[in-house]
C-alpha cells in the first residue's frame, strides 16, 4: 500500500496528492511518470510525478477528475492509501541548453511541465510559460511556475482570466519577439500540442512534446500506446513519452484515445457525481 | 509392500487411458470457469495402474525438470497422494501449474514405453489430480529447510523460471527476494494464460507456497527503474541475480492499419482480461472493446488463448487466421482441439495484408490473401507463398495480433556490460551465465519465446549454478547453519 500523506484541493476537480513512495522518489527525474491503482478493482492509469522529497520519501502527483479513476482517487485523503504505485516509467526529459525556451502548459498537462521548466531553467535557460486552460478555475501551478520563469503568461478560453485565447496565441507573440526561442516544451491536450507543434513548424523550431496515450502496464508489454512517430511504431511508455512533436502522428493518436469513450462515460456517471458533491463542500469549507 | 500393482504388463497395457471430464464445449465457450475439471480419484487409481514402471523409466529423460514420475505414480497406486505430490515437487515446485499447461504430449508422454502401441500414461492429468487433491483436503506442508545462509540472491520476474528459482534458493537456504513490475504475481501465467485454463486461484495457491519458503516478494517494483541491476548488488547487497524477466514485448505484422481502434497485441487483449478483469466491466474498471465478428492472427498457444478469449467475451465469429497449415501450427494440440470445440473458425493459409478502417477509425474488415506451401524455410517447415489474385476481405472489427513477443529491453539498456542478441534476448553461457558476473538468466528471456516448462527448468538450472557460484565464491567460507541456531540465536 502506498498512504496518502497529504491532499490539496486546487479547484473543485484538481488535487495535489503527496504519496508515500521512497523508491520511487529516490529515482524520479523531470519527465518520469508512475502508473497508480486506486483499489483492487481499478486499471492501471499513469500520471506525471511531478516534484519527489526525498528526506520524506514522498513523491507529488497532481490529478484532474477527467475519468472514473481520477474521480475517485480525487474523493481519497489524507490517511487512505493507493493499492499501487509503480515507477518512475518513461525516460527522463533530456535537459539541455538552448539559451531560451518556451515551456507551454495546457490544463492538467501544466502539472506535468512544472518539474521540466524547474530543470531547464537550473540548466541556465531563460524560461518563457505560457499556461493555458479553458477558464480561470482551471489554471493551475501559477505561483510555482512564476517563481522560477524569466515571463509568465496565462490565456483563458472564455477570457476569464489574463489574456482571452489559446497558449498558441501566446506563443506565436514569443517566437515573434526578438528573445530567441530556442526550443518549446509543451504538455496538454492533444488538440494544444498538435496546434502548437503546427506554429513551431513553420518557425522552424525544436518542440518536444509529451504524449498521454492509452496504457496498461506501461513498461513496455501491452502496446496499448503505441504511436506514429517518424513513419515509425513507437511505444510511448518505454520510447517516450517525449518526442519530437514535428514527427508525431497527432490525428492517428487524437482518434485512437477515443478508442474508450463511450464505456468510460458510461463508467464515470455514478462516481462523478460523488466527487463533485464532495469536493464543493470542501471547497465550500476552505472558503 | 502394500498395494503392488498386480497386473501384468499385458493386463495393463488393456485398460483404456482414463480421460479426465470437461465442461461441455458449448457451455464453456461462454464463461471463463476452468475447462477440464481434472481426474477423480477412481480415474487416477486406475491410469496409475497403467504405468509398465519400466526398469529405465524414460519419461524421466523426457521431462525438462527430470521429475521422478514413476516413483510418483507408484506412490498414487499406493494411495500416497500427498507422498506423490511432494515427490513431484522434490523436481518442481509448481506441480498445480505444470499439470495444467505443460505439453506432455511431446515431453514425458510422448517416450511412454505404453505410448509405442496404447495411449500413453496420462502423466500430466496424475500430476494436476495429485496437487488438486493436496489443495483439496488443505494437506500442503512447506519443505524443511534444513540450513539458512547468509547471502542475498534476487530474482527478478515472477513468472515459471523466476518463482522456480526462488524455489529452489529458498530450500537451499538463501534469503531470496523476487521483484516484479506489476501489481500481481506469475508473470505470463498472470497475464497471459487465460483462467479457463489456469484458475487465478491455481496461481495464487502456488505463489502463497513459494512465500511459505520465505521468499518475500516485491510487487510494483520494476527493475531496470525502480532499481538497477548494478544497485542491487550495491547498497541492497544482493550476491547473485537471476533475471527472468520473459518476452513481453509484443511484435506486430507491420501492415497497414494497425494503430486503427479496435486492433490488440495479444498482449494488451490477454492482459485486459487476465490481470485487469476486463471481462467483468464496469465491476472492474479496466474496459475491453470486443466487436460481433473478432480475427485472431498466428497459431500458437498465445493466438489460441486469445482466440478462445474473445469467444467468451461475446463474439459471435471468432476467427484465427494462420499462413501455414494446421499442421505447422506451433499450438499445443489439446488447446487446437478446444478451439476446434468452441467453434472458433481456422482461416488457415491465409496471410493479412491490411486492416480496413470505417470513417471514425475504427476496424472494419481484415484483408488476407491465400497461401501455399512451398519449399522448407530455416526451420525446416515449408515456407508459405502468396497466391496471386486471392486477396479478399473479411468483415471484422477486433483484429488480435498473436505474432510473438520479444524480450522487454529495460534491463538490457540499464545494465552495463549485459551481452544481448540481434533478436534483443541475453546470452547465456553453460549454466545460464550471463556476460556480468553474478547475473544468471533463464525463460524467454534467453529463448525468445518458449514453454512454461522450459522457463521452469531453466530456473531450476540457474538455482544450482547460483549455488556453485555463491559456494565457490566464498571458497566455503560462509558456514551454513543449521535452522535451530537461526531460532536460537
Amino acid at each position: 500500500m502506498f498512504p496518502i500523506i497529504a491532499k490539496e484541493l486546487l479547484a473543485p476537480t484538481l488535487a495535489r496528492f503527496s504519496i508515500q513512495a521512497p523508491y520511487v522518489a529516490r529515482k524520479s527525474q523531470a519527465g518520469n511518470f508512475v502508473i497508480i491503482r486506486v483499489e483492487e478493482t481499478g486499471e492501471r492509469i499513469p500520471l506525471t510525478v511531478v516534484e519527489t522529497d526525498l528526506k520524506a520519501g514522498t513523491i507529488t502527483l497532481i490529478v484532474q477528475a477527467v475519468g472514473k479513476t481520477t474521480n475517485h482517487l480525487l474523493t481519497k485523503m489524507a490517511g487512505e492509501a493507493l493499492v499501487d504505485v509503480v515507477g518512475p516509467l518513461g525516460n527522463p526529459t533530456p535537459i539541455e541548453y538552448h539559451g531560451s525556451v518556451a515551456c507551454i502548459g495546457g490544463g492538467v498537462g501544466t502539472a506535468e511541465l512544472l518539474p521540466i521548466a524547474r530543470a531547464l531553467k537550473s540548466r541556465g535557460n531563460a524560461v518563457y510559460t505560457v499556461i493555458g486552460a479553458r477558464s480561470k478555475d482551471l489554471i493551475i501551478l501559477e505561483p510555482e511556475m512564476a517563481e522560477f520563469s524569466d515571463g509568465m503568461f496565462i490565456t483563458t478560453d472564455d477570457g476569464s482570466y489574463r489574456r482571452k485565447g489559446f497558449v498558441t496565441d501566446q506563443l506565436k507573440d514569443l517566437l515573434d519577439a526578438p528573445i530567441g526561442i530556442g526550443a518549446v516544451y509543451a504538455i496538454g491536450p492533444l488538440p494544444m500540442m498538435k496546434a502548437v507543434a503546427a506554429l513551431t513548424r513553420k518557425y522552424g523550431v525544436k518542440t518536444i512534446v509529451s504524449l498521454n496515450t492509452i496504457m496498461v502496464d506501461g513498461t513496455g508489454m501491452c502496446g496499448g500506446c503505441r504511436v506514429t512517430v517518424d513513419k515509425q511504431m513507437k511505444f510511448a511508455c518505454v520510447d517516450g513519452p517525449e518526442f519530437d512533436a514535428h514527427t508525431v502522428d497527432f490525428d492517428e493518436l487524437i482518434m485512437r484515445n477515443r478508442t474508450y469513450v463511450d464505456m468510460e462515460k458510461a463508467a464515470l456517471h455514478p462516481c462523478k457525481e460523488k466527487t463533485m458533491e464532495l469536493h464543493e463542500a470542501m471547497m465550500y469549507e476552505i472558503r | 509392500m502394500k498395494y503392488v500393482n498386480p497386473k501384468k504388463p499385458s493386463e495393463r497395457m488393456r485398460i483404456p487411458r482414463q480421460e479426465s471430464s470437461e465442461q461441455p464445449a458449448a457451455e464453456r465457450a461462454t464463461n471463463f470457469t476452468e475447462v477440464s475439471q481434472g481426474l477423480f480419484e477412481a480415474a487416477a487409481m486406475v491410469e496409475a495402474s497403467r504405468c509398465l514402471e519400466c526398469a529405465e523409466p524414460v519419461c524421466i529423460e523426457g521431462c525438462p525438470v527430470n521429475i521422478d514420475i514413476k516413483s510418483f505414480i507408484q506412490l498414487i497406486f499406493k494411495e500416497d497422494y500427498v507422498g506423490a505430490v511432494n515427490k513431484i515437487r522434490e523436481s518442481n515446485y509448481l506441480p498445480a501449474i505444470c499439470g495444467r499447461v505443460c505439453p506432455q504430449e511431446s515431453q514425458c508422454e510422448s517416450v511412454c514405453t505404453l505410448g509405442k502401441k496404447h495411449p500413453a500414461v496420462a502423466i500430466g492429468k496424475l500430476e494436476r489430480f495429485v496437487a488438486d487433491y493436496e489443495t483439496k483436503h488443505n494437506l500442503f506442508v512447506p519443505p524443511r529447510i534444513e540450513v539458512r545462509r547468509d547471502e542475498k540472491v534476487a530474482i527478478v520476474g515472477s513468472g515459471p523460471s523466476g518463482l522456480t528459482c526462488a524455489a529452489e534458493l529458498a530450500k537451499l537456504g538463501y534469503n531470496v527476494t523476487i521483484f516484479e513490475a506489476l501489481h500481481a504475481v506469475g508473470g505470463v501465467l498472470r497475464y497471459g494464460i487465460p483462467e479457463f485454463r489456469l484458475p487465478r486461484h491455481i496461481l495464487d495457491l502456488e505463489t502463497e507456497r513459494i512465500k511459505a519458503l520465505g521468499v518475500t516478494i516485491e510487487t510494483n517494483f520494476l527493475i531496470g527503474r525502480t532499481a538497477t541491476i548494478d544497485e542491487l548488488f550495491g547498497e541492497w547487497g544482493f550476491s547473485a541475480i537471476f533475471l527472468g524477466t520473459g518476452a513481453g514485448t509484443p511484435t506486430f505484422m507491420g501492415i497497414p492499419g494497425e494503430n486503427l481502434s479496435g486492433v490488440y497485441s495479444a498482449n494488451e487483449f490477454l492482459t485486459r482480461v487476465n490481470l485487469m478483469g476486463a471481462n467483468k466491466f464496469p465491476r472492474y474498471d479496466t474496459p475491453i472493446k470486443i466487436g460481433r465478428e473478432v480475427a485472431v492472427i498466428g497459431g500458437g498457444n498465445t493466438a489460441m488463448d486469445a482466440v478462445r478469449t474473445s469467444k467468451r467475451l461475446g463474439a459471435e465469429r471468432a476467427y484465427l487466421i494462420y499462413r501455414r497449415s494446421r499442421e505447422e501450427m506451433p499450438a499445443r494440440e489439446e488447446e487446437i482441439h478446444h478451439a476446434e470445440q468452441e467453434g472458433i473458425e481456422f482461416l488457415l493459409l491465409t496471410n493479412p495484408t491490411r486492416i480496413c478502417a470505417d470513417k471514425n477509425h475504427w476496424v472494419e474488415g481484415i484483408e488476407c490473401q491465400r497461401m501455399e506451401l512451398g519449399e522448407p524455410d530455416e526451420s525446416g517447415r515449408r515456407k508459405p507463398v502468396p497466391l496471386q489474385g486471392s486477396e479478399f476481405v473479411l468483415p471484422v472489427q477486433t483484429v488480435i495480433e498473436a505474432i510473438g513477443q520479444k524480450p522487454n529491453p529495460i534491463i538490457q539498456s540499464t545494465t552495463p556490460g549485459l551481452s544481448t542478441s540481434k533478436r534483443g534476448t541475453v546470452v547465456i553461457k553453460d549454466g545460464q551465465q550471463t556476460s556480468r558476473e553474478g547475473v544468471f538468466a533463464g525463460g524467454d528471456l534467453t529463448r525468445g519465446g518458449a514453454t512454461v516448462i522450459l522457463a521452469m527448468q531453466d530456473g531450476k538450472n540457474a538455482a544450482s549454478e547460483i549455488h556453485r557460484y555463491l559456494s565457490s565464491k566464498h571458497n566455503g567460507g560462509t558456514t551454513p547453519h543449521l535452522i535451530e541456531s537461526v531460532f536460537s540465536a
